[in-house]
């Protein structure tokens, strides 16, 4: 069945006509109709529009010369701005929020072929580790209906993971790809900061976010981030570089491979890395070993850092980027505002989240007049140390490995009231966003019976060998294939 | 008000200090491809950007840049290698993201001075402290909306030069003349527009007083948004007479911001420095550093056009004008472009200076109109003038003609056709009239030939008269002296 195929042999079939866009589309609308309600992964779902690009496609399929992704559908982080479309960052601010314009993540792939089969469920506005956060609901992991799929791009991760869509975009501020990826067992990459576009994604904090693909494979990843990737003149932050075929040297070989081991990370870990976890991460590790790789135990010594820096930056930055969601123009606005300032606050109060709410609160405290410095000020100076022990780090090896969270997924529930315990379960993820460098997370293995996700990070618009790192292994392993018994 | 700066207080010195905000002439927004003209229909010139959809970015305008740097080498001012966009972040319903992009720790122009001239004819330095890129706020609509506000987007995201400058005026007039100064170079550089009822060009005004002799300034007020000359001058006026008042009655000026009501001639709180908002500012994460290279700056520094001063200089030198009419004419780029067509087409650059800081001059006053909305535009006004020049008419039938024109009457050629006012140049014509005027006055003439001089302005003014003022002066006195013979 189709649910079983990757987006690269999917793509092939399309190509040489053995199955139709529409037939394709048709068949993942259906398996949404049909299973989502366990998994709440959609918040919305682009029948009619899904199946009109597919048809579209289609006639450029047998017109010939069609983009390699052309009628490949996916689903869409509901971070992402799109034409018509709500876009509603799984907030009750913009419930009532039609984007009068496309993201350029969207127009990309649009251009590229791709069909949407709708917006993904996730934390609000992007701010959780669980899903939890959600205007519209927990979404669920489809490995353990009573676990949380990771968050903020949950609903991307369960969709894949459940095959809902053949892959989905996700974002990722401070490991809301990479997190999700690890708690339901696919493959995910947050690239470069700068690498791709991010118009028309709804701003969390600006100088951490960057947009990357969520998949079965990291072959998979390589033909989405080929359609993502690129200088974008609408986003001053995107990088004037030219994006490499990053599928051309998936196969290249990993001798003479120097692998990172940051110690910090490993034995006496720091977030207290389970057991059976490491263990796991091991067994992965000598796998690369025996492919040619060479192990080399690194420091980097301000990771502890990480955590504290995190919620200084990105709270500040979002106080301010969440401004804009006044109740004056769009989304929305409490009733009968007796004046402005009545309709500012309960207008804010009324459709932010209780975490929202948070964040913008500890931001604006740090952004403040007389704690700027301390706060604000410092963390950007302690972010320069935390890039500057990845520097350091790359003089010695290649790539980086590391475990993608202390744990596998949590229980819905088990941490929603303990905001710093839900904050550490980011703890290997977020000094990567603070560098600005790239990362992935593969499946490894699985712990009871949850996947256990395995980080690659590599040095500034390292993508390509990342993905050459983590496909050679996945040509060896069957981890990412392995689907959920409910979704098999 | 009108004393002397000097005295104007008595034992109290001003001080003023001046933010004048020009808005750019570039085409489009600072941050976005939406179209900057003045007077559409309400958010209609209005990008996602501008409006701050969810997801959008803003992108700077390079030719704002442009426009700033042209500002700072004008004034000699030192551009900064690298400057910083922040976000000024305060909540207000035509502010759209919720924040300002300004430039708040490292502004792109930093220290430069403009020189000022006094009444006194002296000249006086005032420092510019600095100028910074920023975008401006949209409009609230009170008025036509009951119980409600309408927003107005057209002017979110149009690009400020914010200039700041020392508090090195200490007087409502030297703030004035400052503020003119920077008005007529950000034209002649062309930045800006300079037109005021548009706010294209206004001010914030810091104002405050403190016992001559003192070191220390005194509390200051901040006066928001005073968009002409003479409001800056009656604003200032009026807040330093309400703070004289004020601490000679015991009390203590504030730290706030105030409103100038021009409608009552006062001025008002309108929020105090403790309601004042605390900005957070901080480096927008969305906009790289502004870089400028010294190659960059040459080039602009080479395109620079000829500035007020240097025109002024040149005016005296090539042109052998005064220098209190050259002051005048390049005072303003408007005025200055009309004197090159009218000198170029007369061929007469004094007469012409002579007519434009005179006769013309005062009827723009009188009218308090500027020269772009004079009645007689710079080719008919050459056109008079040279009708003098050719002893169609004299100077005093001129004023007449011009006084024809502004009122519509015609050209210069069709208000001397139709009121007949062509000057008499017929020697025989002429020598008629001054012989009936010495045969009616003689007496007269014989006091005249007897040495009275005097009597020479009673026979050629009787001669004028009797001419209904057409006989050529210079022909007159010389009849007049053969006659004497």
């Amino acid at each position: 069945m189709y649910h079983t195929k990757s987006v690269t042999e999917l793509s092939a079939m399309l190509q040489a006509g053995e199955v139709s866009s529409v037939e394709l589309t048709r068949y993942f609308l259906d398996r949404i109709k049909n299973s989502d309600e366990k998994l709440n992964s959609f918040i919305t779902v682009c029948e009619e529009q899904a199946l009109a690009q597919a048809k579209e496609c289609d006639e450029r399929l047998k017109a010939g010369n069609a983009p390699a992704l052309t009628g490949v559908p996916v689903a869409h982080k509901d971070i992402f701005c799109t034409d018509g479309v709500k876009t509603s960052c799984a907030s009750k601010m913009l419930d009532n929020f039609i984007s009068p314009y496309d993201a350029t993540v969207v127009t990309n792939m649009r251009a590229a072929g791709v069909v949407m089969l709708g917006k993904t469920n996730m934390d609000e506005f992007a701010m959780g580790s669980s899903n939890e956060t959600s205007y519209y609901g927990a979404v669920k992991n489809p490995w353990n209906l009573k676990a949380v799929p990771g968050g903020s791009s949950g609903g991307s991760a369960a969709a894949v993971a459940a095959r809902l869509a053949p892959a989905a975009t996700g974002t990722d501020t401070g490991g809301s790809i990479r997190q999700p990826a690890a708690f339901c067992g696919i493959t995910g990459i947050k690239p470069t900061y700068g690498r791709v576009s991010r118009f028309g994604m709804i701003a969390f904090a600006s100088s951490l976010d960057q947009a990357g693909p969520m998949g079965q494979s990291a072959s998979d990843c390589a033909l989405l981030l080929n359609a993502m990737a690129g200088f974008d003149e609408k986003d001053s932050t995107s990088i004037e570089k030219a994006v490499p075929d990053y599928s051309a040297d998936l196969d290249k070989p990993l001798d003479g491979l120097r692998i990172g081991l940051p110690k910090e990370y490993f034995a006496h870990a720091e977030g207290g890395m389970n057991a059976e976890v490491e263990a796991i991460i091991k067994t992965a590790l000598d796998q690369y070993k025996a492919m040619g790789a060479e192990l080399v135990e690194i420091e980097l010594p301000n990771s502890a850092l990480s955590v504290p820096v995190y919620y200084v930056v990105a709270p500040a930055e979002c106080s301010t980027n969440l401004s804009r969601f006044d109740g004056v123009r769009y989304g929305y606005r409490c009733e009968d505002p007796k004046d402005l300032n009545d309709l500012y606050t309960r207008s804010r109060g009324e459709a932010f989240g209780e975490e929202v709410q948070r964040r913008i609160m500890v931001g604006t405290y740090a952004l403040s007049s007389g704690y700027y410095d301390a706060y604000y000020l410092k963390a950007q100076q302690l972010r320069q140390l935390i890039s500057d022990d990845f520097k350091n780090a790359y003089e010695k090896v290649d790539v980086i490995m590391a475990p993608a969270t202390p744990e596998t997924a949590f229980n819905i529930g088990e941490k929603s009231d303990d905001p710093i315990s839900m904050y550490l379960s980011d703890i290997y993820t977020i000094a990567v966003n603070l560098a600005g460098i790239p990362a992935m997370s593969i499946p490894v293995g699985f712990s009871d019976g949850m996947p256990v996700g395995m980080q690659i990070i590599g040095n500034h618009f390292e993508e390509a060998r990342l993905l050459n790192v983590a496909h050679k292994y996945q040509q060896q392993t069957d981890w990412h294939t392995t689907l959920p018994e409910e979704f098999k | 008000m009108s004393s002397a700066a000097s005295n104007e207080w008595g034992q109290w010195e001003v001080v003023i200090g001046l933010e004048i905000h020009a808005q750019l002439a570039t085409r489009s927004k600072i941050f976005s491809g939406a179209s900057t003209a003045y007077g559409a229909e309400p958010n209609t010139q209005t990008s996602v950007v501008d409006i701050a959809l969810p997801g959008v970015l803003p992108v700077l305008n390079k030719e704002a840049v442009h426009m700033a740097v042209k500002f700072g080498m004008a004034i000699k001012a030192e551009v900064a290698d690298r400057s910083v966009f922040d976000r000024k972040n305060y909540f207000y319903p035509d502010l759209p993201k919720g924040y300002q992009i300004s430039q708040f720790d490292l502004p792109i122009v930093g220290p430069g001075t403009i020189d000022i001239e006094l009444e006194s004819g002296e000249t006086k330095t005032i420092g510019v402290t600095r100028a910074h890129l920023e975008e401006d706020a949209g409009k609230s609509l009170h008025e036509d909306y009951a119980g409600m506000t309408g927003i107005d987007l057209n002017r979110a995201g149009t690009p400020l030069l914010e200039i700041v400058s020392e508090p090195d005026m200490r007087s409502a007039k030297e703030a004035v003349a400052y503020m003119k100064k920077i008005h007529t170079l950000v034209q002649y550089i062309g930045i800006c527009d300079g037109n005021m009822q548009e706010g294209s060009f206004r001010c914030d005004a810091n104002v405050s007083v403190r016992p001559k002799g003192q070191e220390e300034y005194g509390t200051r007020a901040e006066l928001k948004n005073i968009n002409s000359f003479r409001f800056v001058e009656r604003a200032i006026n009026i807040e330093v007479e309400r703070q004289i008042d004020l601490i000679e009655d015991g009390g203590e000026v504030v730290q706030e911001t105030r409103l100038y009501d021009s409608v009552k001639n006062e001025t008002r709180s309108m929020r105090s420095k403790e309601e004042a908002n605390d900005y957070r500012y901080f480096p927008d994460p969305d906009l790289l550093p502004v870089v400028i290279t010294e190659e960059y700056r040459q080039q602009v520094r080479a395109e620079l056009p000829e500035l007020p001063e240097q025109k002024q200089k040149r005016f005296m030198e090539e042109l052998g004008l005064s220098a209190y009419d050259a002051g005048v004419i390049t005072a303003s780029l408007a005025l200055s472009s009309y004197f090159d067509t009218v000198a170029e087409k007369t061929g007469d650059a004094k007469l012409s200076a002579n007519w434009i800081t005179g006769e013309l001059s005062a009827r723009l006053n009188r009218e308090e109109i500027d020269i772009a909305d004079a009645a007689v535009d710079a080719g008919a006004f050459a056109l008079l003038l040279s009708r003098i020049k050719d002893n169609t008419i004299s100077g005093k039938i001129a004023k007449d003609v011009l006084d024809a024109m502004w009122k519509g009457e015609g050209s210069a050629d069709e208000v001397i056709e139709s009121k007949g006012l062509k000057q008499i140049t017929d020697t025989g014509a002429i020598e008629a009239f001054v012989d009936e005027v010495i045969a009616n006055n003689p007496s007269q003439f014989e006091e005249l030939k007897g040495g009275k001089d005097k009597m020479m302005g009673f026979f050629v003014g009787q001669v004028m008269k009797m001419s209904k003022g057409k006989a050529n002066p210079a022909q007159v006195n010389e009849l007049i002296r053969q006659k004497m013979k």
